[in-house]
């Protein structure tokens, strides 16, 4: 199918900043002290946007498995950095281990998976499919992972009380802990699982819009979001199951006590 | 039962050396802040000492898997702690957490007679007040068949009259069935009328054992 989509000229493009300004008008009008924020953040997003346009012209031209497999890593990098500062409170390093060793398993387990056997397409590098893909899956588990992180740890110092006086009367500390880990794990894949029910009805996804917008059967666009529906499903469930299994031994020392 | 030496905690405690009997009931005294909470925890391995030794009927308790120390010799903190669920789930859950099965309805209101509490096993345990919460804890160690039992003021918010109830009845068990008791308490009634062994604990320092 060919794509019938309109390249928006430069001016047009520049009149969607419109808002923008009214938005700063406004936040300076109410004295809400927005206004570099603002500035910044929209700057960021066009230049980031900019920029990446142009290295995914360079990779599409010419795609080097290397070179992508290292951006693919990139990704998930800056993903699991952006989880620590997200959280806000200090996190030990033995837990940033666990949040490192979750977003790797999980993120790039399910993007092989799906790669392979779901979507299917060759060469496993092949840039317009893997890079995308990669961003929704590594994106969501980032999201996902961080309210999991964020639960645990608040959890694990709200119910102190309530895990030492278990582990008193010789409770494992997986026992102790153990309404802590599931409210944890339930808050990190809820979003995700909520997500699925408004698909279609209340919104139509990013990537489906795009794909219809570029001229996409939308039959097609609908197959490819069911895909990676399950997919960014998958990939926050694996994640967030890694680390919830694994995160909550951080929080005792080899004597099995607590140490919040 | 536990024989500690030349133990230090942080610069919250330190004991050249204390014997704590077995089958015996002990009870620690000293002002608040004085260290016996710590001592306490320190005996069910919730804090290591920085340096020294604890022995457990001759093994060092740093030799010891803490879990299967702990289910021996089981602490109660001042502060009841009381789960999600009725009063039965509360009731049970010492139980469940040191492996064992859960005890019939029966033995349940039994334990809850012991300390006092008329309450339904169908309750939910969070309505309770402070002492009855305080009970409830109370009648949960008493159904686990631990070898000692620390507790940590068990009846603090309880009034005098039913803390002598309590504790005659909870102390008189644990006699029959030969088991180790430390508590902790303010009240010199409890202490004189029930401690067999007395620990001062004065300005962070364990002072005299007997």
């Amino acid at each position: 199918m060919d794509s019938v989509i309109r390249d928006i000229e430069l001016w047009r493009l520049a009149a969607g900043y419109l808002f923008i300004l009214l938005l700063i008008v406004f936040v300076k009008w109410r004295g809400l002290n927005r206004e570099i924020r603002i500035v910044v953040s929209t700057a960021r997003m066009t230049i980031q946007l900019v920029l990446v346009g142009y290295i995914l012209t360079y990779i599409f031209k010419e795609p080097n498995p290397f070179l992508i497999t290292f951006i693919v890593l990139f990704m998930l990098t800056f993903a699991i950095f952006n989880t620590y500062k997200q959280v806000g409170t200090k996190l030990s390093k033995k837990l940033k281990r666990i949040v490192a060793l979750s977003m790797i398993v999980g993120s790039l387990v399910t993007l092989f998976y799906f790669n392979v056997v779901v979507i299917h397409f060759q060469p496993w590098y092949e840039p317009h499919y893997l890079i995308p893909i990669a961003g929704m899956i590594i994106g969501n588990s980032m999201t996902g992972i961080t309210l999991g992180v964020k639960n645990l740890v608040d959890g694990m110092q709200k119910q102190k009380h309530l895990i030492e006086g278990a582990l008193m009367l010789g409770a494992t500390p997986e026992a102790a802990t153990k309404s802590v880990v599931n409210s944890a794990f339930d808050s990190a894949i809820l979003p995700t699982i909520n997500n699925m029910v408004g698909m279609g009805i209340v919104f139509l996804p990013g990537m489906m819009t795009g794909q219809i917008l570029a001229g996409i059967d939308p039959i097609i666009a609908i197959e490819y979001q069911i895909a990676i529906l399950l997919g960014i499903t998958g990939s926050v469930a694996l994640t967030v199951m890694v680390f919830t299994t694994l995160g909550y031994k951080t929080f005792f020392n080899s004597k099995q006590q607590f140490k919040v | 039962m536990f024989e500690l030496k030349d133990v230090t905690y942080k610069d919250i405690l330190t004991i050249r050396s204390l014997h704590i009997p077995m089958g015996k009931i002990t009870c620690f005294v000293g002002e608040s802040g004085a260290g016996k909470s710590t001592l306490m925890k320190m005996l069910n391995i919730m804090i290591s000492p920085d340096q020294g030794e604890i022995y457990y009927s001759g093994e060092n308790v740093r030799e010891i898997d803490p879990i299967h120390h702990r289910r021996r010799v089981i602490m109660l903190e001042q502060q009841p702690t009381i789960f999600e669920g009725t009063v039965r789930d509360n009731l049970n859950i010492g139980l469940v957490f040191s492996g064992k099965d859960e005890k019939p309805d029966k033995e349940l209101l039994n334990a809850l007679h012991l300390v006092s509490l008329q309450k339904e096993l169908d309750e939910e345990a969070q309505t309770l007040s402070g002492g009855e919460k305080q009970r409830l804890a109370l009648a949960r160690v008493f159904l686990m068949d631990a070898e000692v039992y620390l507790l940590d003021e068990p009846t603090s918010a309880l009034d005098k009259e039913t803390e002598e109830k309590v504790m005659k009845n909870f102390f008189s068990i644990m006699k029959e069935r030969k088991k180790t008791v430390v508590f902790i308490s303010h009240s010199n009634e409890l202490i004189s009328t029930y401690g067999e062994n007395k620990v001062t604990i004065v300005k962070h320092e364990v002072k005299d054992n007997g």
